[in-house]
């Protein structure tokens, strides 16, 4: 026993201390993380100061309610823009979350489907498609056939909506126990029934989160309307029309060489940001745990 | 008798809750202690507190003052980093580095501290498998990932993992809950060899298993020590009732 | 027929509407294999033209020239890579850090603030990047760019590099002296973008890392680890697989960004020869040419982009799934 003990008490002396390259290694990597970490906010900080101090000034009631002044003429607003952004975006919603949700349900309830893998595949391949080439298929598609229209714009949107709804609805639909769908069926519910009534009501507030975001993500993109709802000087709501977008307006402006129409820009991009930042906490609110328990 | 460890007056508390209340324990040079207790008394939370596991989970602080060797693990200036070299630790779920081959995982804490020379991390991973009785198993395959044993081989791993660092003090927190009885065997009859070069604490729900192989029993009931003695005294002759109760298996 | 009469009532019923439900729901989810097969037909048969004239010389090409009709895509193929490699490289590193500092650095009350900043950045619109690059960063750029016309001694590198440039050629150090004062080009262009990729590769990289079983922190911590050897012994290994895949992911998205890159990077087709020149990327080139595009051969090259880009996304997605699966060691999931 002693012998033994003499052997851990020899082992234990032999024990090294941490050498100062390993101290200082770490410390440097902690400072690196550190900064590396403070270069990422950096730019969020800096544009949202930019956006602040430069678009608050040229933001006014007229920006609002009235369409771009004719070319050379200072003032004038976006009414158009904004209308045109909010159309396009109520039509783009109905197709992404008609065949996000469904594409959702597909992939989540019918996982032996044949299919089943192609579309996950599909899906997860189109969600990398670049919104502008987006904007060449719809207009090759209807453009090329029916001119430019909001609707061609609205269905450019949609298509970039589709993979992120399916992706969400998907994984919230998965969160939903077993033991619930197993539940239901027991009490004699048809299988869509059980899916409609049971199932998407308690996955609810996470496929809303998955709108809210596609919705947030899609509504910045000017790439894909370029070319299909081209953009309108007046307001218009009707959808076979060509129609301007927020994006789109900023994209014109911030290239002009007039110093008014950078201004519009700016304002626009605050109003823009905001509305995508009031639409993801939206999401977030839709997504917050509290929220699932109450279900 | 030297103690190796030694722990005085410790208290523990995850933010306003007071998991470990004044609890004081010694453990001899190359013995093995067993913590029981019922689950939820604080058995883990004490353990975690040997090596300074604590200090990584946000809100929970330790008091009282735990020596190792002589030298307090909490004192100022003691770095919990080279203090942790010296006492190993195995966790309940086998926890081999997935990206790491059976005999990288081995030498795993070896090259942290620099050593280089393949013919010493070959002799310290013989040495060490052979210790954890593993090496007869794998030397045929020291360089597939660890993730490919078996739940006992990996869980065994683990054990020469901790041992290649030849640490002073092994803690082992329900090594054996996710085994087999065979696998369960193995580690057992491991203890009383292991003991010969270090000094082990084990946590353990198994009281069969407490009276088989450790040399010490601390008993735990809602975060204090009810009772500590040699094993033997604990499983024959408890002193307060609800030790009995307990090992004899009327609550918990 | 007495088996179905057994039947308890409505059962038949409800199966024939599960049929229904499942036919809707599958009609509605090959939208989604439509918009692809369209896609492929739409870009393919548009393109034809520009294909079947310039075939391979249309990715080798040089020379983009709408006035004589001759369509080569090779610089903008460089641009696009160009940029989105080096936006890559730049970012990557610092997406993972910032991963890393909320999962394993930053104390409890900043992680949150720190993660919600860093998911804002992916809510900023690619045109309002591009607004802020030409009013805000191209000014300051250019300021700098100025002084290679003023001050006497750079002058002279630039004068010396202009030789070269005016040749089609360049040398190391001529790549970074700037060729023109307006800010704008490939430069600013690979900055914006590193920008604007920053969080997508930090989201992935904070989803995995978040991913890392505490035991395999705490087995590292055990053995006497530091924190950055904890963190480059166990977390990134463990976490390699979902990295290496966010990484792809984020390539998939810088090849096809448009509009900021087609509003600060200057859409010249000149050779490359200095980091600060004018360029112009694929994406950049649909942005600005299509709608002017005039002639069939033009629209139709244009539209060819959009192809090549289409299957550049889609191989890289596709790869980016493959790495997820191999790399992913065994007994992880
Ligand atoms: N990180 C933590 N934060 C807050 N409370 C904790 C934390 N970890 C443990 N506790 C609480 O401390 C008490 C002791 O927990 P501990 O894990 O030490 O029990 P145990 O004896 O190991 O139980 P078991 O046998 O089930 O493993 C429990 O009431 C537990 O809920
Ligand atoms: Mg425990």
């Amino acid at each position: 026993m002693s012998a033994v003990r003499q052997d851990v008490v020899a082992l234990r002396r032999s024990a090294p201390a941490i050498s100062p390259a390993r101290r200082l290694t770490n410390a440097l990597m902690g400072g690196l993380i550190s900064l590396g970490t403070l270069l990422v906010v950096a730019p969020l900080i800096l544009i949202f100061y930019y956006l602040l101090t430069t678009g608050l000034q040229a933001l006014s009631p007229e920006f609002f309610t009235q369409t771009p002044a004719p070319l050379g003429e200072t003032g004038g607003g976006l009414k158009n823009a904004i209308i045109g952004s909010i159309t396009m975006l109520s039509m783009a919603s109905v197709i992404g979350i008609l065949v996000g949700v469904a594409g959702g349900i597909f992939l989540s309830e019918y996982p032996k489907h044949p299919l089943m893998p192609t579309i996950r595949m599909l899906s997860d391949v189109l969600a990398g498609i670049p919104a502008i080439v987006m904007g060449l298929v719809v207009y090759g598609l209807l453009v090329l056939r029916f001119g430019f229209s909001g609707m061609a714009g609205a269905i450019a949107l949609g298509f970039l909506m589709i993979p992120i709804v399916v992706r969400t609805t998907e994984e919230t639909l998965k969160l939903v126990p077993r033991a619930t769908r197993e539940a239901g069926l027991a009490l004699g519910l048809p299988r869509w029934k059980v899916i409609l009534q049971i199932v998407l009501p308690a996955a609810a507030g996470g496929i809303v989160t998955g709108i809210m975001l596609a919705l947030a993500r899609v509504a910045g993109e000017a790439a894909p309307l370029l070319f299909t709802a081209f953009g309108n000087n007046t307001v218009t709501t009707n959808l076979t029309e060509p129609m301007s977008a927020l994006p789109v307006e900023i994209f014109k402006l911030a290239t002009s060489a007039y110093e008014t129409d950078r201004q519009l820009a700016q304002a626009a991009s605050l109003v823009l940001i905001l509305l995508i930042l009031i639409t993801s906490l939206l999401a977030r609110y839709f997504s917050s745990p509290r929220k699932y328990r109450a279900k | 008798m030297t103690p190796i460890l030694v722990a005085k007056d410790v208290d523990i508390f995850y933010g306003d809750f007071h998991a470990i209340k004044k609890v004081s324990l010694n453990a001899e040079i190359g013995t093995v202690n067993a913590l029981i207790g019922p689950s939820g008394c604080g058995k883990t939370t004490f353990l975690r507190s040997l090596n300074r596991m604590h200090d990584l989970t946000p809100g929970a602080r330790v008091e009282g003052t735990i020596q190792v060797d002589g030298q307090d693990i909490y004192g100022p200036g003691v770095d919990p980093v080279a203090m942790r070299r010296r006492i190993g630790m195995v966790f309940q779920k086998p926890n081999p580095f997935p990206t790491m081959s059976v005999l990288d995982n081995t030498v795993a804490g070896l090259k942290l501290a620099g050593v280089r020379d393949k013919n010493q991390l070959m002799a310290v991973a013989e040495r060490s498998l052979r210790g954890a009785a593993l090496w007869d198993e794998v030397k045929d395959r020291l360089h597939m990932p660890g993730m490919g044993l078996s739940g006992g081989q990996q869980q065994r791993l683990c054990i020469a993992r901790a041992l290649a660092v030849e640490p002073d003090v092994l803690l082992m927190d329900e090594p054996t809950s996710a085994l087999d009885p065979a696998s369960t065997a193995k580690i057992e009859e491991l203890m009383s060899e292991l003991k010969k070069v270090t000094t082990i604490l084990i946590v353990t729900h198994n009281m069969q298993q407490a009276a088989r192989i450790s040399d010490t029993c601390s008993v735990f009931l809602n975060g204090d020590m009810i009772e500590h003695g040699p094993t033997e005294q604990i499983f024959q002759h408890p002193q307060d009732k609800r030790t009995e109760d307990y090992v004899s298996g009327r609550f918990g | 027929m007495s088996q179905a009469t057994k039947r308890p009532p409505g059962r038949g019923l409800s199966s024939r509407s599960d049929d229904v439900f499942r036919t809707v729901i599958i009609g509605l989810s090959l939208v989604i294999a439509l918009i692809f097969i369209l896609s492929i037909y739409q870009l393919a048969t548009v393109s034809w033209p520009t294909l079947s004239t310039f075939g391979l010389d249309f990715y080798t090409g040089r020379t983009w020239d709408p006035v004589n009709d001759v369509y080569g895509a090779f610089s903008m193929i460089i641009g696009t890579l160009v940029t989105s490699l080096i936006a890559l490289a730049i970012s990557v590193p610092l997406a993972i850090a910032s991963a890393l500092f909320i999962a394993e650095y930053s104390p409890k009350w900043l992680a949150g603030p720190v993660g919600y900043l860093i998911e804002l950045l992916a809510a900023v619109p690619s045109v309002v990047y591009g607004l802020w690059a030409l009013v805000v960063i191209a000014p300051k750029l250019a300021e700098w760019q100025l002084t290679y016309f003023t001050d006497p001694a750079k002058l002279e590198t630039y004068s010396a590099c202009q030789e070269l440039w005016l040749q089609g050629t360049s040398s190391f150090q001529c790549f970074f002296v700037p060729s023109a004062a307006d800010g704008r080009g490939l430069a600013l262009a690979t900055l914006i973008l590193t920008v604007m990729i920053l969080p997508y590769t930090a989201s992935v990289a904070r989803d995995v890392i978040n991913l890392v079983p505490r035991d395999q922190r705490e087995a590292m911590y055990a053995l006497g680890a530091t924190k950055w050897e904890v963190i480059s012994k166990a977390v990134l290994p463990y976490a390699r697989a979902g990295i290496m895949g966010g990484v792809l992911l984020a390539l998939g998205r810088a090849l096809g960004e448009t509009l900021a890159v087609a509003m600060v990077i200057g859409d010249s087709q000149a050779p490359l020869t200095s980091l600060w020149q004018n360029f112009s990327t694929m994406a950049s080139v649909i942005a600005n040419q299509f709608g002017d595009a005039q002639q069939e051969l033009h629209r139709s090259s244009v539209l060819a982009l959009g192809l090549t880009l289409f299957f550049m996304s889609v191989i890289v997605n596709v790869l980016a799934r493959i790495v997820i699966k191999r790399l992913t060691p065994e007994g992880i999931k």
